[in-house]
């Protein structure tokens, strides 16, 4: 296998980037820019289903690696997948195009800028999750906020600057931590590249240490709570297909930096911190649903539900159980599917009416059946009804967590009752109820670009509902070598 | 006999300035021709430099008191690459304020002498002379728009406030000279030892003189002022071309003389970075005037290139020489976008001014948008890289403090870059600007661009480069 198809999928939507930048930016020019963008992103997202396609799924090793000398005698670019992060890049792949189609409803002015910055988002997510050297790993993870501030800064709605500032200086802040942890690293191992430090180990009495400052990285992105007050800013602000990569796919960087780094590299420190994550984890899931339960704009609410689920996820990777661990990551997949869509469904209601309250809508089901139906699907598939994809997510996380700790999984069981409260209230106050609006009226159904985006959406969340075979035969002996990896790691020290 | 080729350079810039001295003063109306001569004789003086000196490892002469290594050679051809487009872009801007005279190019070529000097300087006589010689120089280019009561203004605090630094420096040599009897750094590094406490003044009186003339916190005060009044391509001149002499000549005292001494010096140098980067970074947030911006700015890159210096090691001294070549690509990119912002013969440098740029403008803004995210350090661009090979130095001597603060004060920095891109591409548009810039403006522009957004690629030259530098 010689044909770099990584570095491909990482380059393919920058050159797609490059051209749109280079083609006259003329009135009347947008539809061709978006097939350009629209046509690059389904090309990697093929390109990305022939990895999965080629994939080897019965070794843990990683596969695919590329590594070239970057900066002599220090660095090497180098990266590859496992099957971890294989499923991340696909949810990447996956979810931009749709965004792309989703760009015709509501962005109207700078087309071309937007598809540019959504396509070099593109380049810098795939990156993060396939980079296998940790300098790497902060460039994609960095850099990645310039495209999402500018997505948020110009395009945003009118609060929208003040959105961007906070979400730009949290996750820097959290993120130079890191960098010192890493340089640090270097320093102790004489390596930054991730598979020679799973073999090497770090020694136990830096752990501690290098943990929280990773840990102060991926918490503000994850986020966990109490630094997750960007997040509902940044959502409620962002435009609606910004809104969409933020909570697919930005938000999963963390929750695979603590697979990947927290657990791989620092597993003594895991074990210290685990009731850390524990207690935030539960606070996230309770409080934050219940601020959920309070919110009178549909995104904020969609976008404290994030958090609740991402507390879900840091749960489950911190009960270090196989089932903590697989739930989390079909979790982190499925939540990128369903915030998706439910940002997406937010967004049709949004660009016809302009309002995001929840207040001014009400009895949508007598006007808009399909747009009702589909919504219903989503909001069912985030509290977890079986035969959705966040079921088998959610109860796997909660079976790791009952083999860990009874206590902790019963109170995150309540947290499922409260998100099945929030979001079957909202569903009912948006489509149900008596249609006092005079203006929904005549609102319109889907239009043939949204149903084409909603359906795409809906069908994996109900296929890995009932058949989550493929998602887990993929990650189950990338996890069962990371907790064995781990567990003698412990054993030895 | 002396192997005069090593200051073969040095030689040809003063036959130089004498000549378009000569010639200026002869022939009437000659600022044009004299602006390409000196362009030219630069050039020269550039491709002699690589020719006789780059290739040595160290050699000395005029009894030691000069010295050519690898360090002085290369920081002779930032010093020159940078003066070189420094006047290229110059002439535009001096010919709307109607200052396109042969004196300017004659200044520029004698302060670049006189930086020459400093770095070659192995002694405290000959540095004192090269540093004399480019201040003089300076501060006449600081009231060069003369008619302006801003730049005359400027001209006299930088005089008043640097021949006060001089003062300093000169009473810190005086002192070093009576504990060693050599002005010779070599011989003074074999005296000192740090058995005697008086000495420490005499350090601390030239470290004093040194961070006035970087601009370093505490001593910066004479900095936002000179900026905002001297012409812009002046400001542009004093923000990258001084600063990379006055560094080598840092680097040079730290290590050649004083490097028995760590225990006395290090500490005012990890405390000068550290006020420097946080000062910088917190003061320049409520500026409106995008001179004195950039003036809090280039003290916050001065912190993190002493940050580099307090290390003590060979590699901490490299990374502050990459720190400070990236950062004078990014300055010019950045001051020639400044130059770009001219409406009707009137050229704009209030923050404001920059509003909804984007639309207007957006090849402009593109590049605005690279310069200042690169010099807030996000990745991949050079800022980036800049930033953390010099925290890699840091860490490697376990300076935990030192890298921490410095990263986050990263942030608190971040946040003014990013109130410029808000303005930019966030806020209403206003007026277009005109377009019709000169080539070489353009030039210079894009390429410093270029080479910011694409330094990740190849990163491994410029180290390679420096990384010949041992001074320890």
């Amino acid at each position: 296998m010689n044909f770099p198809i990584l570095s491909s999928l990482i380059l393919l939507p920058t050159i797609g980037a490059l051209f749109l930048f280079f083609t006259k930016n003329k009135e009347g020019n947008d539809l061709t820019f978006k097939y350009v963008a629209l046509f690059t992103s389904v090309v990697n997202f093929l390109i990305s289903i022939y990895l999965w396609i080629s994939f080897d799924q019965s070794t843990s090793s990683f596969q695919f690696i590329e590594e070239r000398k970057w900066i002599e005698g220090f660095i090497n670019y180098k990266v590859g997948v496992d099957g971890i992060s294989i499923l991340f890049i696909i949810l990447t792949t996956f979810i931009t195009p749709l965004c792309i189609i989703s760009v015709n409803n509501s962005v109207k002015n700078r087309v071309r800028d937007f598809l540019i910055a959504i396509l070099i988002m593109e380049s810098f997510m795939i990156g993060v999750f396939c980079a296998l050297d940790l300098v790497v790993f902060y460039l994609f993870f960095e850099a990645g906020l310039i495209p999402m501030f500018l997505i948020i800064g110009i395009w945003g709605g009118e609060r929208r600057v003040y959105s961007a500032f906070k979400f730009f200086l949290y996750t820097l802040l959290g993120s130079v931590l890191m960098l010192v942890a890493i340089i640090s690293i270097y320093w102790i191992t004489g390596t930054t590249d991730v598979v020679q430090l799973y073999e090497i180990g770090i020694d136990v009495k830096y752990q501690n240490l290098l943990w929280l400052a990773f840990f102060s990285s991926f918490a503000v992105k994850t986020p966990m709570w109490p630094v997750h007050t960007w997040l509902p800013d940044a959502h409620v602000e962002a435009p609606t297909a910004g809104s969409v990569l933020l909570a697919a796919i930005l938000l999963k960087m963390a929750g695979y930096g603590f697979i990947r780094f927290s657990l791989g590299l620092f597993p003594i420190a895991s074990e210290v911190f685990t009731p850390l994550i524990y207690t935030l984890s539960i606070i996230a899931i309770i409080f934050t649903s219940l601020i959920a339960l309070m919110q009178e704009d549909m995104k904020k609410l969609i976008a404290y539900s994030s958090v609740a689920h991402m507390g879900f996820v840091t749960l489950g990777i911190f009960t270090l159980q196989q089932q903590g661990i697989e739930g989390s990551i079909i979790q982190m997949i499925s939540h990128g599917l369903v915030s998706a869509a439910l940002f997406l469904t937010v967004g049709v209601v949004y660009d016809r009416m302009h309002s995001r309250l929840i207040s001014t809508y009400g009895g949508l089901v007598s006007v808009i059946p399909k747009y009702s139906i589909l919504f219903m699907l989503f909001a069912l598939a985030s509290l977890g009804l079986p035969g959705t994809s966040g079921f088998i997510g959610e109860f796997l996380i909660l079976m790791g967590a009952f083999k860990d700790n009874f206590l902790v999984a019963v109170i995150a069981s309540i947290g499922v009752i409260l998100g099945a409260a929030y979001m079957l209230w909202l569903y009912k106050r948006v489509v149900f109820g008596k249609l006092i609006n005079e203006d929904l009226k005549k609102i319109l159904d889907l239009n043939r670009s949204e149903y084409f985006i909603l359906s795409c959406l809906a069908a994996p969340i109900l296929f890995f509902g009932f058949y989550p075979d493929p998602l887990i035969n993929t990650i189950e002996v990338s996890v069962t070598d990371l907790i064995n990896m781990h567990n003698t790691n412990i054993a030895s020290k | 006999m002396e192997n005069l080729n090593l200051v073969l350079p040095e030689i040809f810039i003063s036959l130089s300035i004498m000549f378009l001295l000569v010639l200026g003063v002869f022939k009437k109306d000659s600022s044009k021709i004299i602006f390409n001569f000196s362009l030219f004789a630069i050039l020269i003086t550039t491709t002699i430099t690589i020719n006789e000196t780059f290739s040595i490892t160290r050699e000395t002469l005029f009894n030691e008191s000069v010295v050519i290594d690898r360090m002085s050679s290369l920081m002779k051809i930032i010093t020159l690459v940078g003066g070189f487009l420094v006047l290229i872009i110059s002439s535009s801007y001096l010919k709307t304020f109607k200052i396109y005279n042969i004196e300017y190019p004659i200044l520029i070529l004698s302060s670049i002498l006189g930086m020459m000097v400093m770095i070659s300087s192995n002694d405290l006589i000959v540095f004192y002379m090269g540093l004399e010689l480019q201040s003089l120089a300076l501060y006449v280019l600081a009231t060069y728009n003369r008619d302006q009561l801003k730049s005359s203004e400027a001209g006299l605090k930088y005089f008043v406030l640097s021949a006060l630094s001089s003062g300093l420096l000169l009473y810190g040599c005086s002192l070093i000279y009576g504990f060693s009897g050599s002005t010779n750094f070599d011989i003074i590094s074999n005296q000192l030892n740090s058995d005697e406490y008086v000495l420490t003044f005499g350090i601390v009186f030239i470290l004093v003189g040194l961070a006035f003339k970087i601009s370093a916190v505490p001593f910066h005060m004479w900095a936002p002022d000179v900026y905002e009044g001297s012409p812009t391509t002046v400001t542009l001149f004093f923000t990258i071309v001084p600063k990379i002499a006055a560094l080598t000549v840092f680097i040079r005292f730290l290590y050649v003389p004083f490097l028995n001494l760590i225990d006395q010096w290090q500490m005012i140098i990890v405390f000068l970075s550290i006020a420097s980067m946080i000062f910088g970074a917190v003061a320049a947030i409520g500026q409106t005037n995008i001179k004195r911006l950039i003036a809090y700015s280039s003290i916050s890159h001065i912190g993190y290139t002493l940050a580099g210096l307090a290390t003590v090691s060979n590699e901490g001294i490299q990374s502050s020489i990459i720190y400070i070549s990236i950062y004078v690509v990014m300055n010019l990119a950045l001051f020639s976008c400044l130059l770009m912002l001219r409406r009707k013969d009137q050229y704009y440098e209030d923050i404001d001014d920059l509003s909804g740029l984007s639309k207007n403008h957006p090849l402009l803004s593109l590049c605005l948008l690279v310069i200042l995210f690169s010099l807030a350090g996000i990745p991949p661009l050079a800022g980036f890289f800049a930033k953390f090979y010099v925290f890699k130095a840091v860490l490697e001597q376990s300076m935990y403090f030192l890298a921490i603060v410095g990263l986050l004060s990263t942030v608190v920095a971040a946040f003014y870059y990013l109130r410029i891109i808000k303005i930019i591409y966030f806020d209403k548009e206003k007026e277009k600007y005109d377009s019709d810039h000169s080539l070489w403006l353009k030039f210079s522009l894009a390429s410093s661009t270029i080479l910011i957004l694409l330094y990740f690629i190849f990163p491994s030259q410029l180290i390679e480069v420096v990384s010949r530098i041992n001074i320890i």
